[in-house]
C-alpha cells in the first residue's frame, strides 16, 4: 500500500520546504545526522554530511549534478559503525551501487534510513556549474525536465542518464517524489516500516497519493528504454569487435580516473598500481621486440578489460566512467553493453536486491553445463 | 604459404588434465603441439586476467581443463572457474571472441584419450577460425605477419 505525504511550496521555495521536514527529522530525533546534495560556501553542489540542523537551508536535494557517485561516499560513513543515525539523501544509480558495496561488506545500512529521490538526469560537472552562475535552479530544472526537455542552452543531461531506466530509486525507506506530483508541489513515499516510522515520529501522517504517478513513471522508463536500446544498437555497430574497442581506447593514457570515479570498482588496491605491473626495462623490450612496436604507456587494453571482467556484473551505468575521462572516451556505453550480456547471463541485476547474491560469490553443481558442453 | 598453425594456451589443473596430458605422453599418445601448457594447481585459480593476457598477447584460443564436478581436489575451484568462464565468454564475445576460442572441458587424469581429442578437436576448429581477432587488429597485423610470439 502506497503511503504519500504530499509538500506543497511556493515557487521558489523547494528546498526550504525540504529543509523544514530534514528539520523536523532531526530536531525529534528520527535522525543525527544527514547526508544530502547541498550548495556549498564557494561553488557548486557536493554531497555533505550535516550533523547542526540550522545548517539544512543550504541543502538542494534535486540538484542536477553528481559531482561524484554517492555510494562511495555512503561506503565510507557507514562501514565501520558511528552509532549515529544517518538518513542519506541519493539517487538510484548511488543507491544501486551502495547496494553491490553492501553485499560486498563495503557498506552497512544498519543505522541507515535510505532516502531515494526521483532523478531526471544530471549534467557534466562543469555544464552545471555554468548553469548554476546563469541562475537556473534544481525547480527550474525539474520544471523543465517534467515536461520532457532536460536541454538548457547548450547542455544536456548525461548520455547515461538520457538511457537510465531507473529514474526512481527503489530498495530504499523513504522517496521524495517530484515524478506525478505538478511543479508545486512534491510527495513524500514510505516504502518500508523504517520509513513509516520515521514520518511518524517527525509528525507527518498519510496524505493523498499523486494521481498521475504511476503513469507518468512507466511512461518515462519505457522511453528511456527505448533511448537504451537505440543507444547500445548505435554502440555494438560503431565500435564493432577488437579493432573497434582499440579505437575508441586509442586515447586512454592509463590514468585510472575511471575506476577512481566508479562507485563498484571494489578493490582496496588496484592490480594495475601494484608491482605486478611494474615491469622491468628488459620487459618491455622484448614486448616491443615481439610486435616491432609497443604503445606506451602499456596494458591500456588489459586494464579495461580486467575492469570489465571485475566490475560489469555490478555496473549500474551511472556514467561516472565518462565523465572522468580527461580524453574524452565515452567509456559508459562499453561497460552498459557488456554489463548487460553478463548481467543477463546470471540473470542478476546490479543493485536490484539486497537479497540476490553476486554471481561470482556462489555455485552450483549443476547449472551452466552449456559452459563445458560435458555430461558425465 | 603453409597452413594456419593456432596458438593455444592450455591452463590445466595438476590433478587431472595435467595429469592426464602426462598420460597421454607415457601412453604415446600423439597431440597437436599448437597447445601450450600452463600448470595451474585448479582450474579455480585461473584469473580471468591470464586469460585476457593470453589473448592479448597473440592467443588464437584459450583451453582449461580441469577436474569434473565433484571431483575437485579442492572442493569446488572448478565450479567456481566455470562461473568465471562464463562471465569472461560474454565479455569476449562482445569483442569478438567467442566460445568457439575460449574453452573450459573437465578432463580426468584417467582420460589422456579425452584430453588427446580436445586438443585435436580444438585445433583444428582454430585452424577454421583463423587467427584470433586480437591478432587481425590494426596494431597487431605485423605481429601475424611475423609469426607470433
Amino acid at each position: 500500500m502506497a503511503n504519500f505525504t504530499k509538500l506543497s511550496f511556493k515557487k521558489g521555495e523547494m528546498n526550504k520546504k525540504l529543509a523544514q521536514f530534514f528539520n523536523d527529522m532531526m530536531e525529534k530525533g528520527v535522525v543525527d545526522a544527514l547526508l544530502s546534495p547541498m550548495t556549498q560556501p564557494k561553488r557548486g553542489v557536493m554531497q555533505t554530511l550535516i550533523t547542526d540542523s540550522s545548517h539544512l537551508k543550504a541543502i538542494d536535494p534535486f540538484a542536477p549534478v553528481v559531482p561524484l557517485n554517492g555510494a562511495k561516499i555512503a561506503s565510507s560513513i557507514t562501514t565501520t559503525p558511528s552509532g549515529r543515525k544517518l538518513a542519506m539523501v541519493l539517487r538510484s544509480c548511488e543507491i544501486r551501487a551502495l547496494i553491490e558495496l553492501g553485499k560486498l561488506r563495503q557498506a552497512n545500512f544498519e543505522d541507515v534510513l535510505l532516502i531515494g529521490i526521483d532523478c531526471l538526469g544530471r549534467y557534466e560537472n562543469l555544464d552545471f556549474l555554468t548553469l548554476q552562475a546563469r541562475g537556473e535552479t534544481s525547480e527550474s530544472f525539474l520544471e523543465k525536465g517534467l515536461a520532457g526537455d532536460t536541454k538548457i542552452d547548450d547542455f544536456d543531461i548525461c548520455g547515461a542518464c538520457k538511457i537510465c531506466e531507473f529514474p526512481v530509486a527503489d530498495n530504499v525507506d523513504l522517496r521524495l517524489c517530484i515524478i506525478g506530483g505538478g511543479t508545486d508541489s512534491l510527495y513524500i513515499e514510505s516504502l518500508t516500516s523504517k520509513g513509516d516510522h520515521a514520518l511518524e515520529i517527525a509528525g507527518f501522517g498519510i496524505g493523498e497519493t499523486p494521481s498521475s504517478r504511476d503513469a507518468d513513471v512507466k511512461q518515462l522508463v519505457s522511453a528511456r528504454k527505448l533511448a537504451r536500446d537505440e543507444g547500445f544498437a548505435k554502440y555494438r555497430e560503431s565500435t564493432h569487435g577488437f579493432d573497434g574497442l582499440e579505437g575508441m581506447l586509442a586515447g586512454c593514457i592509463n590514468c585510472y580516473n575511471c575506476r577512481v570515479a566508479c562507485p563498484v570498482c571494489y578493490c582496496k588496491e588496484c592490480v594495475f598500481v601494484t608491482d605486478t605491473f611494474r615491469h622491468n626495462a628488459d620487459q618491455y623490450m622484448g614486448w616491443a621486440d615481439n610486435f616491432g612496436t609497443l604503445k606506451m604507456p602499456a596494458d591500456t587494453m588489459f586494464y579495461h578489460l580486467t575492469r570489465m571482467s571485475h566490475i560489469s556484473l555490478f555496473c549500474v551505468g551511472c556514467g561516472q566512467c565518462t565523465s572522468a575521462c580527461p580524453n574524452s572516451i565515452d567509456l559508459m556505453p562499453a561497460f552498459r553493453t557488456v554489463a548487460q550480456k553478463t548481467q543477463d547471463r546470471f540473470d542478476y541485476q546490479a543493485g536490484r536486491s539486497h537479497d540476490e547474491e553476486q554471481p561470482l560469490t556462489v555455485f552450483e553443481n549443476d547449472e551452466l553445463v552449456e559452459v563445458t558442453g560435458q555430461v558425465k | 604459404m603453409s597452413e594456419f598453425e593456432p596458438k593455444i594456451v592450455g591452463f590445466f589443473c595438476n590433478w587431472c588434465t595435467f595429469t592426464a596430458a602426462d598420460l597421454a605422453g607415457t601412453s604415446r599418445l600423439s597431440y597437436p603441439s599448437n597447445i601450450k601448457i600452463i600448470r595451474m594447481m585448479c582450474s579455480g585459480m585461473v584469473d580471468p586476467k591470464y586469460v585476457l593476457k593470453a589473448f592479448l598477447n597473440g592467443a588464437d584460443g584459450v583451453l582449461i581443463g580441469g577436474c569434473w564436478p565433484g571431483d575437485c581436489h579442492y572442493i569446488n575451484g572448478n565450479l567456481k572457474a566455470r562461473r568465471r568462464v562464463a562471465m569472461l565468454t560474454e565479455i569476449l564475445k562482445e569483442y569478438g571472441i567467442d566460445e568457439q576460442r575460449f574453452w573450459l572441458r573437465w578432463i580426468a587424469a584417467s582420460e589422456g584419450t579425452m584430453l588427446r581429442d580436445v586438443a585435436n578437436e580444438m585445433t583444428d576448429k582454430l585452424k577454421q577460425l583463423g587467427p584470433s581477432p586480437f591478432n587481425l587488429s590494426s596494431n597487431r597485423k605485423d605481429l601475424t605477419a611475423m609469426g607470433g610470439l
